[in-house]
């Protein structure tokens, strides 16, 4: 069992849901970042989502495309990206599962992307726009490296294609809440624990649900019916607003500690 | 990705039922003004030393040849019973287009176009409000046809139960550079009968512009079968290719994944998108539809590129030539044939796609002429 899954079965033995935190690696720079994932580690995240910023996050709400655009402005690249990780694991061995659009795999080559991953001490990648259908050259990559695959079911999914989904992953399924882009939102949407059954009748893997989540309460909520809940636009938000680097990390552990103590069910 | 399942197989079935064509047939004709005439342009001839023919684009209704793809694409979208038609827009031209089918049917129309460009197609910009749709300013990257395109993509997977996605050129993923393909082939297909008809054979060279590239695979692709028929897109170099200001993927980008397809794309090696500049701004994008890609590598169509420049002398010679002022974008098929003159053999026929009229671009013109 990889260290992703592992995370997953933990909770799930002392009844706990698994809190999953996103951000944009390099926002407001490389150095912040790997003070922030320690500050994740330490307030009871479980597991980190570390996005490699892109210049067309088209998956991504206002939030998070603010966010790669200052990480890319403030000179964030794929190999810092993974220079980070490599210092994030001097301070924490937290799972991390790299985001990033499919194109910066294209390019670093994804022999070498996964090389130096699974070097620099990542656990598993997401790429969020492969289609699981064109993946299986990537998939037979990351099994030969170690790392898990995740990918996005949503609730449009037709059942053959989570069938797809389910058949290539190795880490954990991701719910996606509600059909759209990340970003912070009001409501759960009605029919999620619905969408979320769904997934299970296909398959016995941890399923995570994001998109839209940014409060103790939805929290509460999505783990009394999933594996996990992924937080990602309200803590990149924090980031943004928040200048002063000593109260940035104090404010995010306490959001991310309140976070995760909804998990119990 | 189910909706574009959902697409593939509203097409495939409408693409074999011939109700599907006469209703096409009939709006390209009776709306669209359709065959558009292949008019032989004697004083640019002389003046190139070769016969040059007009294909006239420029006279479909709305003014450019994105009109075809749109009635196709509206037919699909109330066949698939979608109350709401979303579209980026670059020149506006496709935007206009958009718009005007959706008044035509009366669906609600929202038009995503980047501030840059609101800026430099003011007109076409007021005509889509006048025809009924929202143009939604994009904010993000550059302000140009990428970031409309981001976000036109944004919408449709926010609110895809309701809405089609009416891309605009042969790129974005399967099917639409399928689908925008075989509905713009229409221009070649007349091209191929009325130059059997002017001169009794096929022509020796079609020429177009190639942004994302529908105009150029509508006139090429009922020839490419015809290996006679030389085949030639012309990119924009910009500022010029070695400045890296440009939007010429196929001949200054490399391999990789935009927009869902996999294509040439202007990239760092990090994979990071670059920005593409183009005077046009329908040409303005930093990739190109697969199948242009896959004519580059083979080598049966070849890809030259003209600048800013050349293409700003190609509006205005074109406009005191054959009183015909051309759309920036099509200027570069011109300005190609231009910088050719001379080097053609005086009975070649060179079959130039005049995909649209260039009113819209005429403030912007004034200010560099």
């Amino acid at each position: 069992m990889n260290s992703v899954q592992q995370a997953f079965a933990a909770n799930r033995a002392t009844g706990r849901g698994t809190l999953i935190i996103y951000i944009t690696a390099g926002d407001p720079d490389l150095a912040a970042t790997v003070d922030i994932v320690a500050t994740l580690a330490q307030s009871a995240a479980d597991i980190v989502e570390v996005g490699i910023p892109y210049s067309d996050p088209l998956a991504d709400g206002p939030t998070i495309q603010a966010a790669s655009q200052r990480a890319l402005e403030h000179g964030a690249t794929v190999q810092g990206v993974f220079d980070c990780v490599a210092k994030i694991r001097q301070r924490t061995q937290i799972p991390l599962v790299i985001m990033t659009c499919f194109n910066p795999i294209l390019q670093y080559g994804p022999e070498a992307f996964a090389e130096e991953a699974t070097r620099v001490g990542v656990d598993g990648v997401l790429a969020s726009d492969l289609p699981p259908s064109e993946s299986d050259q990537w998939c037979a990559v990351a099994a030969e490296h170690g790392l898990a695959t995740v990918f996005l079911v949503a609730p449009t999914t037709p059942d053959e294609r989570i069938g797809e989904v389910v058949e290539r992953t190795t880490g954990f399924v991701y719910a996606v809440s509600r059909p759209g882009v990340t970003g912070a939102q009001d409501e759960l949407p009605a029919d999620l624990a619905e969408s979320v059954a769904r997934i299970r009748q296909a398959t016995d893997l941890p399923v995570a649900v994001g998109f839209g989540i940014s409060t103790p309460e939805q929290v509460a909520a999505v783990c009394r019916i999933a594996d996990g809940a992924i937080v990602g636009s309200a803590v990149v938000n924090m980031i943004a607003s928040v200048q002063d680097d000593d109260s940035l990390l104090e404010q995010v552990g306490q959001f991310v500690s309140g976070l995760a103590a909804a998990t119990g069910r | 990705m189910p909706a574009l399942e959902e697409l593939e197989g509203v097409y495939n079935e409408a693409k074999a039922d011939e109700e599907f064509h006469r209703e096409l047939d009939y709006y390209f004709r009776e709306y669209g003004g359709r065959p558009t005439p292949l008019y032989f342009a004697e004083r640019l001839s002389e003046v190139c030393g070769a016969r040059i023919y007009l294909k006239r684009e420029d006279l479909n209704h709305t003014g450019a040849h994105k009109l075809n793809n749109c009635l196709g694409q509206v037919l699909l979208a109330r066949r698939m019973g979608k109350p709401r038609l979303i579209a980026e827009t670059g020149a506006g031209q496709h935007g206009v287009a958009t718009a005007t089918v959706g008044a035509l049917f009366g669906l609600e129309t929202v038009v995503y176009m980047g501030v840059e460009d609101i800026r430099r197609q003011a007109l076409n910009c007021f005509c889509m409000q006048l025809l009924g749709a929202t143009v939604q300013p994009v904010e993000s990257g550059k302000g140009t046809l990428k970031d409309a395109l981001n976000e036109a993509i944004r919408d449709w997977m926010t609110n895809v139960e309701h809405t089609h996605y009416l891309l605009g050129s042969v790129c974005g993923p399967h099917p639409y550079p399928t689908i925008v393909r075989d509905f713009q082939s229409i221009i070649g297909k007349e091209v191929r009968q009325q130059c059997l008809e002017k001169e009794g054979r096929l022509p020796d060279k079609l020429v177009a512009c190639v942004g994302g590239g529908s105009n150029a695979i509508g006139i090429f692709h009922p020839f490419i079968e015809e290996e006679g028929v030389e085949l030639i897109g012309v990119e924009a170099a910009g500022r010029g290719l070695h400045t890296g200001e440009h939007s010429a993927p196929l001949n200054a980008g490399s391999f990789g994944v935009l927009h869902g397809s996999a294509s040439y794309i202007l990239q760092d090696q990090d994979g990071q998108i670059r920005n593409a500049h183009s005077v046009a701004a329908g040409l303005d994008y930093p990739g190109v539809g697969p199948e242009h890609a896959y004519l580059c590598d083979t080598g049966r169509a070849r890809y030259d590129s003209v600048t800013d420049e050349q293409a700003l002398q190609a509006f205005r010679r074109l406009s005191e030539l054959e009183g015909l002022i051309p759309a920036l974008e099509s200027a570069h098929a011109v300005a190609w044939a231009l910088e050719m003159a001379g080097q053609f053999e005086a009975h070649e026929i060179v079959v130039i796609n005049l995909s649209g009229r260039g009113d819209k671009d005429a403030a912007e013109v004034k200010a560099f002429l």
